[in-house]
């Protein structure tokens, strides 16, 4: 519950329906899509402006309050969650794409904008926004910036970070950053913009952003390719990249994950396979058709048991459906999934799932894996369910394991969901006791109160590294 | 990764003296299906399928917010307040976040559990109580007091009665939508199914096998030509159809608004009155029925004693719509019309039907099949969700009514009696309706094949 004066200041600015501290609203604003994490916050705000946020954060300033962004609550990394109460301060409300500027190829959109919104509405003028979450019919721009999202284009594309030219944001004491622009070029003292960029809303409340827009590309064309050796795959992957070839998506599913998407979906799909291809390329049809090409005749020889390119774009659409019923059939099977998200060099993808599938049998735990394998993009996701508390603590000891394999091939902790909670006991390991300071320090020039999303990013819990695997 | 405690962990002592809301926590804690609780990942991926999240933004009334508030009230955390219970019944049930849901979770059997533990427990209101007794306990399940009321229904259209609600003031009080909908209403027909063509059909042509014709309860009342319809469209299919007439009502409005006993009673009439008719399958020509009927089985899990009758009796319900392109093809006949189809929620997402009514119009020589935007999200009708929610109700469908009028479509073609009904409502409410009618599925194909009929007859007489 809010305290009664602070509630009357919030009612004030947003108005009694935007202002909500019932208990309905604070449990359904006590989580997010991470498993294993709840806590309740004091209340609920649902600014509509720039003015409002600042309003609101001014006030929260006063009191002293937590205050923590949320756009859909689909993270993966407990950043929503209000571990130490205060306001959940929602930005759906903020849903106006404002400009699609087709002559410097922006698009200028309120934080609570669906990014699959922003896709149609581009996509109509024939421009393309590629940053593409597979949370996107959901996850906010906002939401994705504050988290630098990726997907399955990041590889040839990028991710969010990369299509953000400038922000306007709220300073936890109300005052009002502006940052980049819809310059291309823009080199004036600290990337502010960039710094933003995953931050995780605890340097400052989005409430605007223009973004890079690109041409949509004329055509796309898919392949599959089987393996019965994970090495062959792993080798496919780096010849056609080294053969200059950048797909717009590289996916990849282990055997486990092949075993139980076919159980689920009945596709056709190889269950004796150590790991599938699924390759797509896109751009001027004659371009698209010659990559395809080559990269069937790298696969070919590689070793790969199986290879098929899809006829039409339908075809291939149905190709790819398999990667995307990976997740239906993951959460059918248990009752608990814990999505995780290392990434480690792409010559290193074969090291990284052995070593996935060693630490599972070793914890006796089940753990399907597929990702982005052009970019490294690993999501190793343990099946479990979260009341059964000796499985639960196997899986972190396992997860600590993963993490010291990924940062020992060189890889990071979080490729795209961010830090927060989850991963907040292993920053240290990756960035260090300086790395650490610098970014603490950061905090406390946008943040000296400390009342944006606390809890998150730094953890009072580190833990001790183990060295070795 | 570790467990955040909920601040406010265990909020709620259930030994503390008893109120209904403590009962009512209690009874939640007892009955909610943990499975289906725990099975929900919150990935929120169900929040953009929901009618009422669209409508308010609000988390709690998403289905995932739906779902952590059960969760909530079951592990004991927060106790079930008015609040609670006004979200339950917000709810249209139209369980589009099932079809959404990556992990399968059955939103529908939680709400279910929800509301009935809210029937039993919640302090409601006289009025409400004698109500739910009056229309559930005391209409649906009778077939005799169904039919006088229909009879009466009937006569209230024909004589001055009419006149007598608009003179006393009862108009006045009945919101403007419920005076719409009076004037939408078909005739009530005293006269149903059985009534009209008896319990046996024999098949047409090359025998597909033995159809058990589920005739429901209000639809034999308001809607006995469909039911008349989908009997004959059977048989031309090539089913042998039979009607017994010991049928109840399926229990879904039961079910949907908490009466569980209630439903469990009828369930097992139903059963045993199919089980000893021995059909292969037991047709639906109303979505709603159709789901919960295929629900039977769930719903008697804990009964030994007719778990298997119940299995045989839920996988054997099918849509009237997988039957007939299932069977002979239909002689159907040119009907150049423009078409377009509003699913029913409890077809798509509580039986998992999609497309066969679609192939169906698109299989009438002539017609032209357009696509509804949106086509696919409840129509805000959700049982007798549009009289205890009038402004949500209205709001969805004044939406829905935008994007079909989009579709300049002659017909507007659905599945399920009380979204017929809402899409009559809706027409008028557009001022549609000298422009498109509504069709159920049924009347529609009967009405192609009567052309059929009516030519051949024709033909027969110029010879
Ligand atoms: C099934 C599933 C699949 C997913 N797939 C992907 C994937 O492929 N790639 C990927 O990168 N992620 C993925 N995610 C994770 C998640 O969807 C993304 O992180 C997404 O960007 C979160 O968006 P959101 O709107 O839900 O933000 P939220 O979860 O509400 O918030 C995320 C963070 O952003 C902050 N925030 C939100 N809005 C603002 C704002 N206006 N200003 C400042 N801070 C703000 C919050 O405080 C929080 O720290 C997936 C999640 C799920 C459940
Ligand atoms: S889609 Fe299913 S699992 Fe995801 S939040 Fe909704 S109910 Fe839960
Ligand atoms: S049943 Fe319909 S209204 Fe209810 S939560 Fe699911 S989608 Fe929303």
């Amino acid at each position: 519950m809010l305290k009664s004066e602070m509630k009357a200041e919030l009612v004030a600015v947003l108005g009694d329906a935007h202002v909500r501290d019932d208990t309905e609203s604070r449990v359904s604003y006590s989580y997010d899509a991470t498993p294993l994490y709840q806590s309740m916050p004091d209340g609920v705000v649902f600014p509509s402006t720039t003015q409002e946020v600042q309003s609101v954060l001014r006030i929260a300033s006063k009191y002293n309050t937590p205050v923590i962004g949320r756009g859909s609550g689909s993270n993966l990394s407990a950043d929503t969650v209000p571990v130490n109460g205060g306001l959940v301060m929602v930005m759906t409300r903020m849903n106006r794409i404002l400009e699609i500027d087709k002559e410097n190829l922006t698009a200028t959109v309120q934080p609570g904008v669906y990014t699959q919104a922003l896709h149609q509405a581009v996509e109509k003028e024939g421009l393309f926004y590629p940053p593409d979450p597979s949370s996107m019919k959901i996850s906010t721009l906002g939401g994705n910036i504050a988290e630098c999202s990726g997907g399955l284009r990041g590889l040839k594309y990028g991710t969010t970070k990369d299509y953000v030219l400038g922000l306007e944001a709220v300073l936890a004491n109300g005052e009002i950053l502006r940052t980049g622009g819809k310059l291309y070029k823009d080199v004036a003292g600290y990337d502010l913009t960039k710094l933003l960029i995953g931050s995780e809303g605890t340097l400052a409340i989005i409430t605007e952003a223009t973004l890079k827009l690109i041409p949509l590309p004329q055509s796309r064309r898919a392949l599959v390719a089987h393996f019965d050796d994970l090495d062959a795959a792993a080798r496919t992957v780096s010849a056609i990249i080294a053969a200059g070839i950048i797909p717009c998506t590289l996916e990849f599913m282990d055997r486990k994950t092949i075993q139980v998407v076919e159980e689920y979906a009945r596709i056709g799909l190889p269950q004796e396979m150590d790991a599938i291809l699924l390759i797509e390329q896109d751009g001027p049809p004659v371009l698209v058709e010659q990559d395809i090409q080559c990269i069937h005749r790298i696969a070919a020889d590689n070793g790969a048991a199986h290879i098929a390119i899809a006829e039409t774009e339908a075809d291939g659409s149905r190709l790819l459906a398999a990667r995307r019923s990976a997740l239906s059939a993951l959460a059918r099977l248990r009752p608990t999934l814990i999505l995780e998200d290392t990434t480690v060099p792409r010559s290193r993808i074969a090291d990284m799932v052995r070593a996935i599938n060693r630490i599972a049998a070793e914890y006796n735990l089940e753990i399907c894996t597929f990702g982005h394998a052009g970019d490294g993009n690993l999501h190793p996701t343990f099946l479990t369910d979260a009341r059964n508390q000796a499985e639960i603590e196997r899986v972190e000891q396992a997860f600590a394991d993963m993490v010291e394999t990924a940062l020992q091939l060189g890889g990071t902790i979080t490729g795209e969901h961010g830090v927060g909670m989850a991963k907040a006991p292993f920053l240290e390991w990756q960035v260090g006791k300086t790395g650490i300071e610098v970014m603490k320090g950061i905090k406390r020039a946008f943040d000296p109160q400390g009342i944006l999303n606390p809890g998150k990013i730094f953890s009072d819990r580190s833990l001790p590294r183990k060295g070795g695997t | 990764m570790t467990q955040t405690a909920p601040t406010k962990a265990k909020m709620v002592n259930h030994n503390a003296a008893a109120s209904p809301w403590n009962e009512l926590g209690r009874k939640l804690a007892l009955t909610l299906d943990t499975e289906e609780l725990t099975n929900c990942m919150r990935c929120g991926f169900c929040l953009p399928a929901c009618p009422t999240y669209r409508e308010t933004g609000l988390e709690a009334a998403s289905p995932r917010g739906r779902i952590a508030l059960m969760k909530a009230a079951h592990d004991g955390w927060m106790m079930p307040d008015p609040a609670f219970q006004q979200q339950m019944d917000f709810c249209l049930g139209c369980r589009a976040c099932e079809s959404a849901c990556p992990a399968d979770v059955r939103f529908g059997r939680l709400l279910e559990q929800s509301r009935a533990a809210i029937a039993e427990h919640a302090p409601q209101s006289q009025r409400e109580k004698g109500l739910r007794k009056l229309f559930l306990r005391g209409l649906f399940p009778h077939r005799y007091r169904l039919r006088l009321m229909g009879a009466t229904l009937a006569l209230y259209r024909k004589t001055g009665l009419h006149w007598f609600v608009h003179k006393s003031g009862l108009a006045r009080i009945l919101p403007l939508h419920l005076r719409q909908l009076d004037r939408i209403l078909p005739a009530a027909s005293s006269q149903g199914v059985v009534e009209r063509i008896g319990t046996v059909i024999p098949a047409q042509g090359k025998k597909r096998g033995r159809v058990g014709l589920f005739r429901g309860c209000i639809m034999d009342v308001v809607f006995a030509d469909t039911n008349e319809n989908t009997a004959r469209l059977l048989a031309a299919a090539g089913y042998e159809v039979v009607i017994p007439p010991e049928q109840t009502c399926c229990g879904a409005l039961h079910a949907h608004s908490g009466e569980e006993g209630e439903a469990l009673e009828l369930a097992r009439h139903n059963i045993q009155t199919f089980r000893q008719a021995d059909v292969d399958w037991i047709a639906s020509n109303a979505g709603g029925c159709g789901a919960q009927l295929m629900e039977t089985s769930y719903l008697l899990k804990d009964d030994a004693k007719w778990q298997a009758d119940a299995h045989w009796f839920s996988t054997r319900i099918r849509d009237i719509s997988q039957l007939l392109l299932a069977g002979n093809p239909l002689p159907l006949q040119s009907l150049p019309k423009r078409i377009t189809y509003q699913h029913s929620c409890h077809l798509q997402n509580g039986m998992k039907v999609a497309g066969a009514p679609e192939s169906l119009i698109r299989s009438i020589p002539d017609a032209t099949y357009v696509d509804l935007f949106e086509g696919d999200r409840c129509c805000g009708s959700a049982g007798i969700y549009n009289l205890t929610h009038p402004e949500t109700s209205m709001n969805i469908l004044d939406e829905k009514m935008n994007h079909v009028k989009e579709t300049a479509a002659d017909i507007l073609v659905t599945t399920n009696p009380g979204c017929l009904l809402q899409m009559k409502l809706g027409i008028e409410r557009a001022g549609l309706h000298d422009r498109m009618e509504a069709l159920h599925l049924v009347d529609l194909l009967m009405q192609s094949m009567k052309k059929g009929e009516n030519a051949h007859e024709r033909t027969e007489k110029a010879q």
